[in-house]
């Protein structure tokens, strides 16, 4: 059987995939193509701008095709067929016979009848060949015009702003954006976003010409306004490819749409149509899912008529039109019926202009079932939501739950997937069903998402449905009672803890010592600062010696923490948030000097942002030489100790809490754990200085001290618990000790005092034995070893800028020392900078 | 427009980035190459150079010279500093599931000097 294929797109190659492996004896396929590049992936054609090559892009290579037996023709497309006698001929001369021919030719991009089209610097956003032309333009291209707000237009004018035109602009004929996709309050939001990427939007403007001479130098609108413009990219929707049908006499619709039933066969019976070409039931369907569907009942219809049988097996019906897709890192998605209204319909909506986010749910007004909806911003929960929709799965007592902001005491999964029926589409990009990904998980072994890829091919598409891939797979493996061994990662089988003990034992100083002694492989970025901060917790060594350096979580390695763009902030201690007048002027004169931002932190000290990596030693130098040190904000350590006045200024205070504060913050600087450390000293029951809310906490009473344990704030906010009372300095500083070596030596990485005591079989019980009473008889060695890390303190950045070999890292370029980034860059904000957007 | 020129044109040349020991063992340095940011890494433990692009493609940071190598399997890789995006130092494949990939240049060290090779500006 001769089976042509003319068209080389997504579509014809999903054709060709499927048709090979059905392994149709007798079968020989030719493939006709314009293009000259092998079917490439159109869906993600703006990855070229952002650094895709062709060959990223590509499908299969030309090599797939000799492989499996194709006769692959590029940049040879087909000028005429002769349905009578079943023959075809091309632009370069070849002349077929065909016995089944399936035209996948796609669509054209619409080119709108405007005065002045046909400039230099009028580009379409189509083909890879497009692509490179605006390319080369942009080059000397300044403003840069978008005709076309929906769905691809957007996707045109992100890849001018990839390709650095940051005059960017869009034009809408509707009165807003993704006028299918959106209602007028979603457009809203999305439009602010966009907006405030950079991006000009306007909306409701008719281009009645295109002004300039050889090249385009602007557009006029009908209302009469006008706009200058290097560059113009027209994006205004798409024209179906079936001018070889129309010659040929096969019955097409009113844009040039191939006619085609059920199983996609055109008027003539011998000839199929799928993909854009294809108009079903007077709609095309413009979405590569719908394409693919259309290329498996073809196939299958195809495989039907080798077989002389009469038995079909699969039609296509049309298809559900339900989109998510990232539009400059935005996420925009409309499923079902998105604009369903009137009386018969609930509409739920949740719209929020500060973050951007815009949610509509229609229900029916029983309140029982999802109709459609939109999300703008946030659309995490469309993958459920279609499902929902699509099944017709009941929905709870509140339907507006399903679009909330998932608040404490909520579980972010759970509802969702396990309600799902086994027939649940998760991946419609490749027609994967949720039993089809559990039965690889319990049938096929599959335990990681990319082997659940490999052997469904879920989420190979789009990859929008990958969370949920992911959390079928979590959820199918607990069904089956896998129980995962808490290590470290592939390179080390241990626990922390059991790390912490064999790093002591043997003891190792560095981290290429404990990998080679202790792991396999080469480490990664999970291994290498949880063992960078063991081998800190243990000996306290200047973490940037010895080699360890790199394997230092970025933070620590530049010794400050990371901020958008790339530059650094840097926090001197301030212990207890005590300061001098003459120290405040300092750090007001560094940052005049370095032009930083400054901000009060919410641990009583400064924040300075905005330095440049090689600014970060002089700077340092000048902090370091009026009396500060490391704040260590960038350490997985202890940062501050808050302090009220107390009994030296308050007139309720009962002990003075500032220089206990003190004297707390100077024995524990430096000091690194499994994460962050705060702490707090208030003078009294009123607790000003918050000491319930951090990881030890002490409130002053009339005989000493109340010490408090395993509290903090951040995203779940949790109370310390009090742990003893009415001690005197020494023996609270003592029981610190123990809890800190204790917390250090046990907890699991990244795991703050909090979770690591809700984990703690006993609690608080337990925890107040083995501190207070001694239970563990680790007491005195607890105390000791602590004694030697304060012993072995010393301020890292004093060391690093004495040091020439580390000082001389702090540099952006390697071989230009002392030059800055220069793509670094900052807006200003009420009389300071600020990181430019990203 | 990097990305474009190297489709457009075929022209290469071998460019002395640096010396060996002003690169760091184990971890990477950023190479400034006119315009051009390399993120130039030494694999001491692999014995194995390797350079990329330093943008993260993510969030177009000048970032990944700063972030952690280490392997998956065979392959090596390296984090990004700001959300930890993994990329193959390889290929340039991005290996924690986003379509986004890094441009990566062959290097070779003669005479203790190390070169990248990189399209001709």
């Amino acid at each position: 059987m001769k089976i042509i294929v003319v068209g080389n797109g997504m579509v014809g190659y999903k054709f060709c995939e499927k048709l090979i492996a059905k392994k149709l004896p007798n079968a020989e396929i030719t493939v006709f193509g314009e293009e000259q590049y092998p079917a490439y992936d159109r869906v993600h054609l703006s990855d070229f701008f952002a650094g895709k090559k062709p060959e990223d892009l590509s499908l299969a290579p030309a090599s797939w095709y000799a492989d499996n037996g194709i006769d692959l023709h590029l940049g040879d497309p087909v000028q005429y067929i002769r349905p009578a006698i079943k023959l075809l001929q091309t632009h370069k001369g070849h002349i077929r016979n065909y016995d089944i021919l399936v035209l996948a030719t796609g669509s054209s991009a619409f080119v709108p009848r405007i005065e002045g089209i046909e400039k230099q610097g009028v580009f379409l956003y189509r083909t890879i060949e497009d692509l490179h032309l605006i390319a080369a333009y942009a080059k000397k291209a300044r403003k840069g015009v978008v005709i076309g707000g929906g769905l691809l237009g957007l996707e045109a004018a992100k890849a001018l702003l990839d390709l650095g035109i940051q005059d960017s602009h869009v034009i809408e004929y509707a009165d807003r954006l993704m006028p299918r996709q959106l209602d007028e309050s979603g457009a809203e939001i999305l439009t602010n976003t966009l907006t405030s990427l950079g991006l000009s939007i306007h909306t409701g403007k008719n281009t009645a010409r295109i002004c300039g001479k050889e090249s385009i130098t602007g557009l006029e609108f009908t209302d009469g306004t006008s706009l200058e413009t290097d560059l113009l990219v027209v994006s205004a929707g798409i024209r179906p490819r079936g001018e070889l049908a129309v010659e040929a006499g096969l019955e097409t619709g009113m844009n040039g749409g191939i006619v085609v039933n059920n199983f996609l066969q055109t008027s003539d019976p011998s000839i199929y149509a799928i993909g854009e070409c294809a108009l079903y039931n007077e709609m095309i369907y413009g979405l590569i899912a719908p394409g693919y569907e259309m290329a498996e009942v073809a196939v299958q219809e195809i495989c039907r008529l080798s077989a002389n049988s009469t038995q079909r097996t699969r039609e296509f019906t049309g298809y559900d039109m339900s989109t998510k897709l990232k539009l400059v890192g935005t996420d925009v998605a409309s499923f079902g019926e998105p604009f369903a209204n009137g009386p018969e319909v609930r509409n739920i909506i949740l719209k929020d202009s500060a973050k951007g986010i815009y949610k509509r749910l229609n229900v029916t007004a029983d309140g029982k079932y999802l109709l459609g909806g939109i999300l703008v911003g946030d659309a995490k929960q469309y993958n459920l939501l279609l499902q929902t929709c699509k099944n017709r799965i009941l929905l709870p007592q509140h339907p507006e739950d399903l679009i909330l902001p998932v608040r404490e005491g909520k579980k972010e999964e759970g509802t969702g997937i396990t309600a799902l029926p086994d027939e649940a589409l998760i991946c419609s990009c490749e027609g994967v069903t949720k039993g089809a990904i559990c039965q690889a998980v319990s049938d096929q072994g599959c335990e990681t998402v990319d082997e659940i890829k490999k052997c469904t091919k879920a989420g190979t598409g789009c990859s929008g449905c990958l969370p949920m891939v992911k959390d079928l797979m979590v959820h199918t493996l607990k069904q089956q009672g896998k129980y995962v061994r808490n290590v470290l990662c592939e390179h080390f089988n241990y626990s922390r803890q059991e790390l912490f003990d064999l790093i002591k034992l043997h003891e190792l100083k560095t981290y290429n010592e404990v990998l080679d002694q202790l792991g396999k492989g080469d480490g990664c970025e999970v291994c290498k600062p949880a063992v960078s901060s063991l081998l800190a917790s243990l000996w306290n060594e200047m973490v940037l010696t010895k080699g360890n350096d790199t394997s230092q979580d970025s933070n620590d390695r530049f010794l400050a923490n990371i901020q958008r763009g790339g530059t650094y902030s840097v926090v001197p201690r301030i212990p207890g948030g005590e300061i001098t007048p003459e120290k405040l002027i300092v750090i007001g004169q560094v940052a005049q000097q370095y032009g930083l931002y400054t901000k009060i932190t919410g641990g009583q000290r400064i924040d300075l942002f905005g330095a440049h990596v090689s600014d970060l030693p002089a700077i340092w130098s000048a902090l370091i030489a009026a009396g500060f040190e490391s704040g260590h904000a960038y350490g997985k350590a202890l940062r501050t100790v808050k302090s009220c006045v107390g009994s030296t200024w308050c007139r309720f205070g009962l002990q003075d809490s500032v220089s206990f504060a003190i004297e707390v913050e100077e024995r524990y600087r430096g000091l690194r754990a499994p994460h962050k450390i705060k702490s707090a000293v208030s003078g009294c029951i009123r607790e000003c200085a918050e000491a319930q809310s951090k990881d030890f906490g002490i409130i002053a009473t009339e005989q000493g001290w109340n010490l408090y344990v395993c509290g903090n704030g951040g995203s779940k906010p949790q109370h310390a618990l009090l742990l003893a009372t009415d001690l005197d300095s020494a023996t609270c500083i003592r029981y610190i000790d123990r809890f800190l070596m204790f917390y250090i030596k046990t907890a699991d990485p990244l795991t703050r005092t909090a979770t690591w005591l809700n984990k703690m079989e006993g609690g608080i019980n337990y925890l107040r034995n083995v501190v207070v009473n001694d239970s563990l008889g680790m007491g005195a060695q607890w105390e000791a070893e602590m004694q030697a890390l304060v012993n072995a303190y010393q301020c890292e950045w004093k060391v690093a800028i004495e040091t020439p070999e580390i000082r001389k890292r702090f540099n952006h370029f390697v071989n230009a020392p002392g030059e800055k980034d220069p793509t670094v860059q900052f807006d200003s904000l009420r009389e300071q900078k600020k990181a430019a957007n990203w | 427009m990097t990305t474009e020129k190297a489709i457009l044109t075929q022209d290469k040349t071998w460019f002395a980035a640096c010396r060996v020991e002003d690169v760091v063992e184990n971890g990477g340095v950023c190479i400034k190459y006119g315009d051009e940011q390399i993120a130039l890494f030494y694999f001491t433990r692999r014995n194995e150079w390797y350079a990329t692009q330093n943008e993260c493609p993510h969030k177009k940071q000048m970032a990944l010279s700063r972030g952690m190598i280490g392997t998956k399997g065979e392959e090596p890789k390296v984090a990004c500093p700001f959300h930890k995006k993994t990329f193959s130092l390889r290929t340039g494949e991005c290996l924690t599931g986003d379509s986004c990939s890094i441009k990566t240049y062959p290097v070779k060290v003669e005479d203790g000097l190390v070169y990248i090779k990189v399209d001709i500006h």
